[in-house]
This record gives C-alpha cells, sequence and structure tokens, in this order.
C-alpha cells in the first residue's frame, strides 16, 4: 500500500459518510447498552426506515460519549447530544432532523461538562462508529503508522515520544519514552508489546471506554511501539469482564490483519507484527506486569521480584514492553501531531491529558479527559457538575485500592502524579469516586481492604495475612468492638504492608488506611471513643 | 548471551566480602557465618522471594529487598539487621502462627519444624494479634503421607521441588489471598494422584508439620534433606 492508496481509503470513507445528510450516532458503549441504547438504536433505524430516509440518514453505534449519567445519548451530526433518550423518543428525533434540536432532551452545548474537556485520546470516541475502520480512517486513523514505518526510523519514534514526556497512564507514571528505550537496547532476537487491558480498580471504565470506542487507536498505538522497540508480536491482556471490549477488539485485529495494518508486512514495508488477544479471569493482581506476564505464558497469575524487569527477561524470558491502553492510546496522536503538540498540553512533569471515570456521588457521572494539571475543584465540580441532592462534598478516592481519600481542603491541587503523591495518594488508572457527607471514611478504608484481601494473591506473607489483619481491625472499628491501641496497630501493619510486600499490591494496599488516617482522624476516634476497650485475643504457639 | 560472572566486593553487617555478581545476598551472607533468618527460601531450589523474613537493607535505598532474590552488587553495604527489620520479621512470623492452626505441643514436628525454630531465634514469645482459626482439612489419601492445611505456610517448596527437582508437577496451589491452598493434580486427593511418583521429596523439604510421613507421633517427623544439594550438584553436573 501506498500513501495515496491510503488516503483514498480514507477519501472513499469519508466520501460514504458525507453522502448523508444525517448521521444519528447512538452510544453503545457499556454503560448506555445498560440503560437500554440498543433497543433505541433500533427504533431509530426503524423509523428511518419507516419514512424512507435510509439513504439520506445513516444510524451508527458509537463509543462512550462522556456523559454516562445521562444515558442512552444520541448524537446527532457533529453538534447535539440529546440524553435520556427512549424508544418513544425515535418518532420525533427522526422528524425533527435538519429542524430545530428537541428542547427537552438536549444538552446544553455550553455545559461546562464538555466545554472544559481536551479529547486527545478520546478524540474518536462517540464521533466514530469502533465496528468500522473506514470510520478511523476518515478520522486519520493509521496516517502515523504509515509515515512511520514508511518515513522514520525506530530511534526517531522512540525520540518523539521521549520529548513529548508522556508517562505511563497505568498508575506509576514511568516514562514512557526511557522504557522503550530499555526494550529498543536490549539484547534479543525477539521482542514482545503487551498492552495492558486488565483494569481492575472499582468504579474505574478508562480503558475499557476506549477499547470499546475506539479499538484501532490502541492497535495502531501498539504497532507503533513495536516498530520502535523491535517487537514482532504483540498481546492485549483484556480481563474477561468486559465482553464488548474484547468482542470489538477481535473485529478490529481482523480488519486491520485484513487491510494490512497488521500482520506480515505492515502496510507494504519489512516491518511485521502480530497482535493475540488474552482474557484475564478476572484477578485485580494480574494487572501488575510481572503476574500479567505469568498469565500471559498460562501460568497462575502470581508477580515474582524484580531484577530482572520485562524489559530485560519478560515473556518467555524475551525483551518485553508493558504498557497501558491510555498509554497507547496517546502514541499515534503523539506520531502524528509531534511531541510539541503534545508537551503544550499540561504541566511542567506531567505532560498530555489523563482520562478519568468520574464516580459515586457526582452529578454527571461519566468519562472524562482533562489536561494534566486540572485542579480537582473544576473536576468536581464544574465538569462533574458537583454533588447531587444539595449534599456536602466531603473526599474524592483517587487511584482505586492503591490510592487514597483526599478532603475538601485540598480540593485545590492540580491533578498530576508528584502533587497526589505529596498527598498520599496517586493518580492510579484514572479512576475518581467522589464522597458526600454521608459517607463514612472508615467504611471506605475497609471496603478497599476488603477488596485488597480478596485480590492479594497469596503469595507473599504481608500482604497475604496483613491486608486481613488490617481489614478485621477496621471492621472492628465499625463494630465498635476495637481494642484501644487499634491506631497504633493499624499504622503498624500498613508499614510492614508497605516495606516488605513482594508487589505493588500490598505495598500500596495500606494507602487508602493511611489518608484516611491522616484526614478523618476524628472519624476514626469518634468510633474507636465508642468502643468499650476490647482487647485483642493473642496466644501462645 | 551468557556472560561470564564477574567479582564483587561489598559489605554486610560491616564486615567486607568479596563475591561472585550471579549469587545472592543470602547465600553469600551464609557462606560467611551471617545467618538471615528464612523460610520459603531452601538451598537447591529456585528462589521466590515469598516470605520476606530474608529482607536486608541496601545503604542508599530506603526499601526493603529479599535478601534470596537480591544479587551482589560492587560496593554494596547490606544491614542484615536494624530496628525495622527485626520488628517486621517478629511481625511476619506472627502473621504466620495467626495465619493458620499451628498447636506445637500437638504437632508431629515439633522440636524439628523450621517456623518454630525461627520464633524461637527471633524472640516471638507470644502472638500479639487475633488468630484467624480458619477451618482446615487434613488429606490423608496418601497410602504413605499426609497433608495437615493447617500446618501450611505457603512457601511452596513442595510445589517447587516437585516441578523442578522430580519433574512431575503434582503441587500447585489454588485460591487466593489468604483462602491459597496447595494442591495435587486438579485439587483432587492426594491419594487419587496420577501424576504423584510417591517420591517423598516434598515431605522432606517441608520446613513445618503440614507434609509428613504417616507412622509418626509427636515430634518424632526427622526430615531428611540431604538428598537436594546432591540432586542439585548432580543436575549441575548433567
Amino acid at each position: 500500500m501506498n500513501h495515496d492508496e491510503l488516503l483514498e481509503m480514507a477519501e472513499t470513507a469519508q466520501a460514504q459518510n458525507d453522502a448523508y445528510d444525517h448521521t444519528i450516532r447512538v452510544c453503545t458503549a457499556a454503560g448506555c447498552l445498560s440503560s437500554g441504547s440498543q433497543a433505541v438504536k433500533y427504533a431509530l433505524e426503524q423509523e428511518v426506515q419507516k419514512r424512507g430516509n435510509e439513504h439520506r440518514c445513516r444510524v451508527s453505534g458509537a463509543g462512550c460519549m462522556g456523559l454516562c449519567a445521562g444515558g442512552p445519548l444520541v448524537k446527532i451530526d457533529h453538534d447535539v447530544v440529546y440524553r435520556d433518550v427512549r424508544v418513544h423518543h425515535s418518532a420525533s428525533i427522526v422528524g425533527e432532523l435538519g429542524g430545530e434540536p428537541i428542547r427537552e432532551l438536549r444538552i446544553d452545548p455550553d455545559e461546562p461538562f464538555f466545554e472544559r474537556q481536551h479529547p486527545v485520546v478520546l478524540q474518536n470516541c462517540g464521533t466514530i462508529d469502533p465496528e468500522r475502520l473506514e470510520d478511523y480512517l476518515a478520522a486519520g486513523g493509521y496516517r502515523a503508522l504509515w509515515s512511520a514505518v514508511h518515513e522514520r526510523s525506530p530511534a526517531e519514534i522512540i525520540d518523539e515520544v521521549n520529548r513529548s514526556g508522556l508517562r505511563g497512564r497505568g498508575g506509576a507514571g514511568y516514562p514512557v519514552g526511557l522504557k522503550w528505550t530499555t526494550v529498543a537496547k536490549a539484547r534479543g532476537a525477539e521482542k514482545c508489546v503487551i498492552c495492558n487491558a486488565d483494569e481492575g480498580d472499582p468504579g474505574a471504565f478508562m480503558d475499557r471506554s476506549v477499547l470499546e470506542g475506539d479499538p484501532h487507536r490502541v492497535l495502531e498505538g501498539m504497532a507503533l511501539a513495536g516498530y520502535a522497540v523491535g517487537a514482532s508480536q504483540g498481546y492485549i491482556y483484556v480481563r474477561v469482564e468486559y465482553p464488548l471490549a474484547v468482542e470489538r477488539l477481535q473485529k478490529a485485529i481482523k480488519i486491520a490483519r485484513r487491510a494490512n495494518f497488521l500482520g506480515h508486512r505492515v502496510c507494504g514495508t519489512e516491518f511485521s507484527f502480530h497482535i493475540e488477544l488474552r482474557l484475564g479471569a478476572g484477578a485485580f493482581v494480574c494487572g501488575e506486569e510481572t503476574a500479567l506476564m505469568a498469565s500471559v505464558e498460562g501460568r497462575r497469575g502470581s508477580p515474582r521480584p524484580r531484577p530482572p524487569y520485562p524489559a530485560q527477561s519478560g515473556l518467555w524470558g524475551k525483551p518485553t514492553l508493558v504498557n497501558n491502553v491510555e498509554t497507547l492510546a496517546n502514541v499515534p496522536w503523539i506520531v502524528e501531531n509531534g511531541s510539541e503538540a503534545f508537551a503544550e498540553i499540561g504541566t511542567n512533569k506531567s505532560k498530555g491529558t489523563k482520562v478519568f471515570a468520574l464516580a459515586g456521588r457526582v452529578r454527571n457521572t461519566g468519562l472524562i479527559e482533562v489536561p494534566m494539571g486540572t485542579t480537582l475543584r473544576e473536576i468536581i465540580f464544574d465538569i462533574g457538575g458537583g454533588i447531587p441532592d444539595g449534599k456536602e462534598f466531603k473526599a474524592v478516592q483517587t487511584g482505586g485500592p492503591s490510592g487514597g481519600c483526599i478532603p475538601a481542603e485540598h480540593l485545590d491541587t492540580p491533578v498530576d502524579y508528584e502533587s497526589l503523591r505529596a498527598l498520599g495518594s496517586i493518580m492510579g488508572s484514572g479512576g475518581m469516586i467522589v464522597m458526600d457527607e454521608t459517607s463514612s471514611m472508615v467504611e471506605v478504608a475497609r471496603y478497599f481492604m476488603d477488596f485488597c484481601k480478596s485480590e492479594s494473591c497469596g503469595k507473599c506473607v504481608p500482604c497475604r495475612v496483613g491486608t486481613v489483619q488490617i481489614h478485621d481491625l477496621l471492621q472492628a472499628i465499625l463494630d465498635g468492638k476495637a481494642p484501644s491501641d487499634t491506631r497504633e496497630r493499624l499504622e503498624r501493619y500498613a508499614t510492614l504492608l508497605r516495606d516488605a510486600s513482594l508487589c505493588g499490591l500490598g505495598q500500596s494496599a495500606p494507602n487508602p488506611v493511611m489518608s484516611t488516617l491522616k484526614f478523618f482522624a476524628e472519624e476514626y476516634d469518634a468510633l474507636l471513643g465508642s468502643a468499650h476497650g476490647a482487647v485483642a485475643e493473642g496466644g501462645d504457639a | 548471551m551468557t556472560t561470564e560472572p564477574n567479582v564483587v566486593t561489598l559489605t554486610i553487617d560491616g564486615l567486607p566480602i568479596g563475591a561472585r555478581d550471579d549469587q545472592t545476598v543470602l547465600e553469600v551472607a551464609r557462606e560467611n557465618g551471617i545467618e538471615i533468618p528464612s523460610l520459603c527460601h531452601i538451598d537447591g531450589l529456585e528462589p521466590v522471594g515469598a516470605c520476606r523474613l530474608c529482607m536486608i537493607e541496601i545503604d542508599g535505598d530506603p526499601r526493603l529487598h529479599a535478601s534470596c532474590v537480591t544479587s551482589c552488587e560492587e560496593g554494596q553495604a547490606i544491614r542484615t539487621r536494624s530496628h525495622r527489620i527485626d520488628a517486621h520479621r517478629k511481625m511476619i512470623l506472627e502473621m504466620l502462627f495467626a495465619e493458620r492452626n499451628h498447636s506445637c505441643a500437638v504437632c508431629v514436628s515439633n522440636g524439628q519444624c523450621e517456623l518454630q525454630s525461627l520464633a524461637q531465634k527471633t524472640g516471638m514469645d507470644h502472638v500479639d494479634m487475633p488468630y484467624l482459626y480458619p477451618k482446615l482439612e487434613v488429606d490423608a489419601s496418601h497410602a504413605r503421607y499426609t497433608l495437615d492445611h493447617n500446618r501450611c505456610v505457603l512457601c511452596t517448596r513442595c510445589v517447587r521441588v516437585c516441578d523442578e527437582i522430580e519433574g512431575a508437577h503434582t503441587w500447585d496451589v489454588m485460591g487466593r489471598g489468604v483462602d491459597a491452598r496447595v494442591i495435587t493434580d486438579m485439587g483432587t486427593p492426594w491419594g487419587d494422584s496420577r501424576s504423584c511418583t510417591s517420591c517423598g521429596k516434598c515431605v522432606h523439604v517441608c520446613p513445618t508439620g503440614a507434609l509428613v510421613e504417616k507412622g509418626h507421633s509427636i515430634a518424632e517427623m526427622h526430615k531428611k534433606r540431604q538428598f537436594l544439594p546432591y540432586l542439585t550438584i548432580m543436575r549441575e553436573r548433567r
């Protein structure tokens, strides 16, 4: 394939889309599907057919449009978005095409929810049909890959990513360019690229939305990574709880292979890159890279000590690059638009944008993408629309079970890797759970510890037993049966977990406890004050 | 890409030591008579770094490292004991005792148990946390051996010796977290196992009374480990 052919494919796709007077896009991501968007889509298709408009009006599925709280969402052409659409609205929606938008259903286009966002990763989410390669091509897809494999050397691609300042979006924020360099420099005849799509934090659905809404972007990012580090094999480790993402990825891989964007001799060059799916059976710890690799190899998903790091010895001993979905989804944009354009977004040390999944006690629950450095207040109160039912904001939990709870006095903290870490939380993969005055912070800590104790793999003692001991202490506090030295014990066990656990899961498991102890000590004290000084059980061995 | 190991010098607890960089800190410390407590490690099997008892501090690094999986590097200054390490080791042992039902007084391995002697050595004289008292099974279906989950510490020595030395891979681990268990075959009774060769290596590497030979009474179970270094040497020379 030459460049003209690629452009022609994109133009044909665009012309096909332009041939319609109107496009009705129905969100068919998991959130809207669960509120009945499939039935809405069918009703709209029927309505269009009934009126004999099928050649003028196209009804298509689309990825997540963000405002999940208002689902099912329907987008008319480019600017009108309807919320809470039901089957009985289909007649009026199709009837009013080209006329005045229906006021009762329409979301105000100046709503800060849309206005304050900065889509990079979610550029195509909600505007293209994720199951059609043509739509992705029309939106400029695979141009970055084409130009990379034809016109640029792997070193140039790494350099581009390096200069963009992109950091890993899976949680720890490791510089992506540096990781790529180490894999590229590692010695080995065969190398692998793994896309970590084992998103498991409670309340997080960023990666799922990207995979469901724009799967080709992730494939393109992986192929670019493969080209840059010299890998010819890629694996996507996606959890089986994401059936729609799995289905769309399978389709996308097949289509991309047929169009020669994947497989042997990508875009007619010497570079070959194959992608296989691996389904994770629902273990949180498999998001940890060494456990993930064990699982891909078909073994029990337990972490192993590092070094050796995957870059040195990963899958079956080969040098392996492990990046998260969102990280890879940033790559085509960087290669296409240049590292400088990317580095202009965000803060000094945290470049680019971050996708967050807003959940909990916030009006606009859903998926958002904002420049790094946006404050928590802007995210929760401007974009999120604040707390519903006239309640007071209490805390926001970032980073899932490895993160912490941030109270109201720190709402003006800019969201970047360092600032969140300084508060005892982490950026994490992007889950953001908002809590109002009715939430008990001790209960929140107990919930996360319950999660960690059932997701601990059981390999190392501190995590296996420590999570249970901490959980039982928190439960005892809630039951009013805690021993008088509970706080001191919590801190002692938490320190052990942080210092001595084998992998990141155990090391970060105490974060929700430590951060609530730090910021909401009075809640612990209130509950502990009511306890009747029960004494810890002990005994001789 | 095998390169010859380099010779390095480092200090452990202030003692200058020479080592090869393909050796672990635990190995070198023991060569030099410095005792670091460990439970999951046994010479001759692949280290896993699971029990976390062999933690050490390296100067200039705030983290703790499991010495069984830390290779020696030039110029390292290593401490095998500190207030923090001692406190953590004791707590890990307490956690192990609290996790399952370790009743030394009625155990066939009493007096010959590695968990028990580690507790004695580290001065862990009582368990300052609630016991979990799980209800666990005993598998006595094998003709010659017994598996008692109540006494298992999940060190996975049995799993490794069966896989790495005997080559049968009868043992594995199932379940997660505190519910993890060692199993034979696909979680079926040991006596029904088709892969088990009844060689008994698992029994003799087990540090506690979790795997024992039948026909022993309290404190009678002597474990014979001599075979392991011998087999390892045989294998390496092959």
